[in-house]
């Protein structure tokens, strides 16, 4: 098992917001995490990749069978775990050329190799830039800065090629996307998928997993996972809205 | 009254309010001398009937005065205050002790529906309880019973030296001590009387409670002193209105507020100033020289100062808020005017002294005739006060080429925690958005009116009903002429 | 001004051992001082004198004192230095400071002289330029002099008077009309001697249209303290455009007061970049004084400071004419126990209308021991105007580090590279290459945090008693 997460309790400013959570992902899977708004969705990703102030008050969550709650947010990423941000930040002055090898030879020497060889590196930076269309120089250009919504979560899916890792949780990463980005987003996905990783993708609407197919579908409601399923079980939410899930679970 | 009336109404008032305060109430006074020196004091003193250390209290204050020199660093230039000119002690000569409303003095009835507070009225109407201070003396306290079922105390601090001294002890100036600046010394030895309230554990206080200053007599000064303690868990929402009548000569008002929250507890002030601020030509006007503070001792509690300033020639105040209790909030909401010859150097300062402290700064200055408005603040973060925020705006508005719009934070941080964050901007009232209100047929003045009262609703929101309609009027009138 | 009521208040009759011993100094080698002086130069000086006889230097109840204590700035024994420094061995053998690609016209101050060989130490240019030293240029061309010396410092104060009394000389830079110089002219002023206190002159004029990038480096070549007080006056005439850029990094016991006028006449552009890097303390004044209309300033700062220093930056903009446009953006990280103050002052004139006025004041504190004072003042007499200031105090930005941290970079890096971010925004204004990019590894470097003096000048200087550090892993940032 890649992921496997207990009766996991987090809170935010002493106020629970995962109640108890049960969730586990094997290798080669794509998950997908719907629900309504607050109901903690992102809560999960943040606790899953270490953010401060997100306090796992009980449980545990265990990646590649280790218990990870108190490890680091880099140590974690360096062990695979990617997080494609609901709200990428942006951060003046530093390059995406030099952000992104920094990072890849962070990761590098976590794993005890030699830092990445400059001609490798703008390959790689090339023939992951084509699998996301982007056209830009990005060595001409501050991490995020000045990028529109599409093109940070074009880039957030760059990244995520570039880092090759073995989960990858995208936080409604659909969120502000016409239906073009969308597509190239959901393609870049596609292509990275493979038998050794595996996707956690978090969204609201069922419009991405038509594009991205899942293999479970998860609900999210008041901190707890309440429902399980295939496929149809999003087809299913779509047709008959949260509201449904609500009724069934505040009876 | 039809709405075209209505606003033909509001219109009248802008374009032809004088102040409309400025009338004088005939009423016998009892007055102490001119003058100030330690007998004055011990006249006062007498005249209240006070204890000993009261009276030393003020002898200690007034030989620290002595020391003092009139503070100079703030924006605003007068003629020096001749401190031996004026009356330091001046109260309506009562009849007798009232029993009751109706035993207030006719005419002094008149001059305060005359202020739009009939005491009657408001008592009957608002559930607002009233304290209300004629020159320095306070002359009646409503809705004392409905009060005293709560166990709240209010009523005039002189009644609160008699009937509740311990309370008074344990807190008079343990916020604004006499040393804290001149104007402060020189309230603590001279102050006549103010109002007092005390909210026991855990209460809520039903009612707003109010207090209306007014300065009456000619050549004196309002020195009235304010004590208002919230215990655990206590809340009030206390609202201050002030106005004089119009005179030639400067009168001098130099007041202290003083609050206290305990642990949970939250106490609202709201202050609507409209002292006489002197006639077009910059004379007469009244000069006010307040010092406001609260103190956040307990944990969790909150203090909020919100205040419209239309009056006085001079304002020299800064409502300040001391976080000494973790997790304590500190507000500040300030719209202040000036219009003609007024000065005003106001603002406020948020003291971090306790862990997870948050305070707020909201100010509008708007400026106009050939008036001055400086916002002068200061966010202070001490070493211990550990993750305290801070969010300061101030705005400033210019009508006219005349005048001026001043702005002087200052911040000071000494923990690596603190996120403080100060933005302000000046400017002027867009022509495209005066042509725009024009085109729909709103005339110069009043869509200056229109423009002025949105700038400055993130603080008239602040205020309790009643107070916003009437402070959104004072700044129309305020403006008055002001449009070149 | 308080400083105006505290002159007047009393005559001063007890001197502290410093003042003292500046007076006393001026009295004694008075002809010493004076001797490259036309009259109304001497008068300047004795009245300048008089003046700090009645008022001393200020102390902390000056409002523009009130965060930055003088007393602690004289060095411990100090020598009031004001003789001619010979030309004994080349500049290069004290100090080396080139970059590739990047020439400039080094023009260099030792312990306060113009330093120089040969005899004229002023030369004129074909195109008309002239720099040299301004004692000689006192002498060379006093009507030139004589218009702009002393004429527009606002706010004088005791270190202003003393720099009045007693600088002898500086340097003396003059463009004619229409000249648009190509080479960056660099001033690199340097103490070499231990508890120095110098007081230096500068005076720059340019003429109209005319066009010069000035670089003015600090720097120090050993550890020893000393006081350098500095008074820069510039005169921008109409459509002329000056980029100054100043470099500080002076060692742990030097101070630096660097008080700048600036006289800008109609459509001038002044570009003001000041990085401070190092330095026991520092103190910045500038006052840009915009007497002509649609002139224009971009007044940037950046100021990286750790263990105990304490960096002072004073902007005060004047806004004298209508149509005027004036830019602050001052950047700080305070590491240690080091401590900051900005006073940005931002003052319209009435009938200055059409005036664009925006100042800005960002800190981040790294330690519980760092502090930092600002004070974002606007005062505004005239209606037509678009201002605005804003100041914030503030960590790392969380989320930014968690996003570099979730991309796999460790806790220490990440906060690096915010760091370098937050200053990259004053670093990109730097339109002369070479000079950016020299500048932006010196900030990476100190960011780094071992450069804790200047063991190499920005430009590559060599340190006499230390080697050089080549071994710097630009990955890292």
């Amino acid at each position: 098992m890649l992921l496997n997460i207990k009766n996991l309790h987090v809170s935010i400013d002493g106020k629970e917001i995962i109640k108890g959570l049960n969730f586990s992902v094997n290798q080669g899977e794509v998950h997908a995490i719907m629900g309504p708004n607050g109901t903690g969705k992102s809560t999960l990703a943040a606790a899953i990749t270490g953010r401060e102030g997100y306090e796992i008050t009980q449980g545990e969550i265990i990646y590649k069978g280790q218990v990870i709650n108190n490890w680091s947010p880099d140590k974690r990423a360096n062990e695979g775990v990617f997080l494609s941000f609901q709200y990428p930040i942006e951060i003046p002055g530093v390059s995406m050329t030099n952000f992104m090898r920094t990072a890849i030879n962070a990761k590098r020497e976590y794993l005890g190799k030699t830092p990445i060889s400059a001609k490798e590196f703008l390959k790689k930076m090339e023939a992951n830039k084509k699998l996301v269309q982007i056209q830009s120089k990005l060595t001409n250009r501050s991490v995020n800065e000045g990028f529109s919504g599409g093109e940070k979560k074009k880039n957030e899916i760059f990244q995520m090629a570039m880092l090759e890792p073995k989960l990858a949780i995208l936080d409604e990463t659909d969120s502000g996307l016409d239906i073009d980005a969308l597509r190239i987003v959901a393609n870049g996905v596609n292509q990275l998928k493979s038998e050794e990783n595996a996707f956690v993708v978090i969204t609201h609407y069922q419009r991405l997993l038509d594009y991205i197919v899942p293999d479970f579908v998860h609900v999210m409601y008041d901190g707890r996972i309440v429902k399980s399923g295939g496929k149809k079980l999003a087809l299913e939410l779509e047709e008959k809205g949260y509201e449904w899930i609500k009724e069934q679970f505040e009876a | 009254m039809s709405d075209k009336k209505k606003d033909n109404h509001v219109l009248e008032e802008v374009t032809t309010g004088e102040y409309k305060y400025g009338f004088v109430t005939k009423i016998e006074t009892d007055q102490a001398p001119k003058g100030l020196t330690e007998d004055t004091i011990r006249f006062i003193s007498k005249k209240k009937n006070e204890p000993d250390w009261l009276l030393q209290f003020r002898l200690k204050a007034f030989r620290h005065w002595l020391t003092l020199e009139e503070p100079d660093w703030a924006l605003l230039h007068h003629p020096p205050i001749n401190y031996q000119d004026i009356i330091y002690y001046s109260a309506p000569k009562p009849k007798k002790e009232l029993e009751s409303l109706d035993e207030v003095d006719p005419e002094l009835l008149d001059t305060f529906s005359k202020l739009g507070i009939s005491l009657e009225e408001q008592k009957r109407l608002s559930g607002v309880a009233v304290d209300a201070v004629m020159d320095s003396v306070s002359v009646k306290t409503t809705f004392q019973e409905t009060l005293a079922k709560h166990d709240i105390i209010f009523c005039s601090i002189s009644e609160a030296v008699k009937n509740h001294p311990d309370l008074v002890k344990k807190y008079l100036g343990t916020v604004v001590p006499y040393t804290d600046n001149y104007f402060a010394a020189l309230n603590s030895a001279v102050f006549s009387d103010g109002s007092f309230c005390y909210i026991p554990k855990g209460v809520r206080c039903p009612i707003e409670l109010s207090t209306y200053f007014r300065i009456n007599a000619a050549n004196t000064g309002q020195f009235e002193r304010t004590l208002l303690i919230a215990d655990e868990g206590g809340y009030v929402s206390y609202l201050e209105g002030c106005t004089a009548p119009m005179r030639d000569e400067n009168q001098l008002h130099a007041a202290i507020v003083e609050i206290i929250t305990h642990d949970n507890a939250e106490i609202k002030y709201s202050t609507v100033q409209n002292w006489y601020p002197g006639d077009k030509e910059g004379k007469g006007g009244i000069y006010n020289f307040v010092t406001k503070r609260g103190l956040c001792k307990g944990r969790n509690s909150k203090i909020s100062w919100t205040q419209v300033e239309t009056g006085s020639a001079i304002t020299w105040k800064y409502p300040s808020c001391v976080l000494l209790g973790d997790n304590s909030v500190g507000e500040f909401y300030s719209v202040a005017v000036t219009n003609n010859y007024q000065q005003a150097d106001t603002g406020t300062k948020m003291i971090h002294l306790g862990k997870n402290t948050k305070s707020t700064i909201i100010s509008k200055g708007i400026s106009a005739g050939k008036s001055n408005n400086s916002y002068r603040g200061l966010v202070r973060v001490s070493k211990k006060a550990d993750n305290a925020r801070n969010y300061s705006q101030c705005d400033s508005l210019l009508l006219g080429n005349q005048c001026g719009a001043h702005t002087f934070p200052y911040i000071k941080t000494e923990n690596e925690t603190a996120i403080v964050e100060h933005e302000a901007t000046t400017s002027k009232i867009s022509d495209d958005q005066l042509f725009y209100c024009q085109q729909r047929g709103i005339d110069m003045e009043k869509a200056i009116g229109l423009i002025v009262n949105g700038y400055a609703k993130q603080v008239l929101n602040k205020l309790p009903m009643e107070f916003a309609v009437e402070a959104q009027k004072l700044l129309a009138i305020t403006l008055e002429g002001s449009v070149g | 001004m308080k400083e105006n009521v505290a002159m007047e208040k009393e005559e001063k009759k007890i001197y502290s051992p410093s003042e003292e011993k500046f007076i006393r100094h001026f009295s004694d080698n008075f002809d010493e001082i004076s001797r490259h002086d036309f009259p109304e130069a001497k008068r300047m000086r004795q009245q300048a004198m008089e003046t700090f006889r009645q008022s001393g230097f200020p102390d902390k109840t000056f409002e523009r004192w009130r965060n930055t204590d003088p007393k602690g700035i004289f060095p411990k024994n100090m020598e009031i230095f004001d003789a001619e420094v010979p030309y004994e061995k080349k500049l290069s053998e004290i100090f080396v400071c080139e970059v590739h690609d990047f020439e400039s016209r080094i023009i260099s101050v030792l312990n306060g002289s113009y330093y120089q060989a040969g005899e004229e130490k002023i030369t004129i240019d074909k195109n008309g330029v002239i720099v040299g030293s301004l004692a000689k240029a006192m002498q060379k061309y006093p009507q030139l002099v004589k218009k702009h010396l002393g004429r527009i410092m606002p706010q004088q104060d005791g270190f202003k008077n003393i720099n009045t009394a007693l600088a002898v000389d500086g340097v003396f830079i003059y463009v004619p009309d229409n000249i648009k110089v190509e080479n960056t002219f660099q001033i690199i002023n340097i103490l070499n001697k231990p508890n120095l206190a110098v007081n230096i002159r500068n005076l720059v004029i340019l003429g109209k249209n005319s066009h010069l990038q000035l670089l003015h480096c600090d720097d120090s070549v050993n550890r020893h303290g000393g006081l350098i007080n500095k008074v820069n006056e510039v005169f921008l005439d109409e459509n002329a455009e000056l980029e100054l850029y100043k470099l500080q990094n002076l060692n742990d016991k030097t101070t630096l007061l660097n008080q700048t006028a600036i006289d800008q006449s109609a459509n001038s552009r002044l570009k003001i970049n000041a990085f401070s890097l190092n330095g026991g303390m520092i103190r910045n004044e500038i006052f840009d004084l915009m007497n002509g209309e649609n002139a224009w300033s971009d007044i940037h700062g950046l100021y990286l400071m750790d263990q105990k220093q304490h960096i002072d930056n004073q902007v005060n903009v004047f806004h004298n004419k209508p149509g005027c446009t004036s830019n602050q953006l001052f950047k700080g990280i305070l590491d240690n126990e080091a401590s900051g103050v900005f006073n940005g002052y931002i003052y319209v004139k009435r009938y200055a209308q059409q005036t664009n006025a925006f100042q800005k004041n960002s800190n981040i504190l790294l330690t519980k021991t760092a502090r930092i004072d600002t004070m974002p003042h606007l005062e505004i007499y005239a209606d037509d105007v678009k201002c605005s200031h804003g100041a914030s105090v503030g960590q790392l930005d969380e989320e930014a580090m968690f996003y570099l941290m979730q991309r796999g970079i460790p806790f220490t890096d990440a906060r690096m590279l915010i760091m370098y971010a937050f200053t990259d925004v004053i670093i990109k204004e730097i339109s002369i290459e070479p000079l950016r990019i020299s500048i932006e590894d010196m900030v990476k470097r100190r960011l780094r945090g071992d450069l804790s003096i200047c063991d190499r000048c920005v430009l590559h200087c060599s340190h006499p008693d230390q080697p050089v550090i080549f071994d710097i892993d630009m990955n890292k940032i």
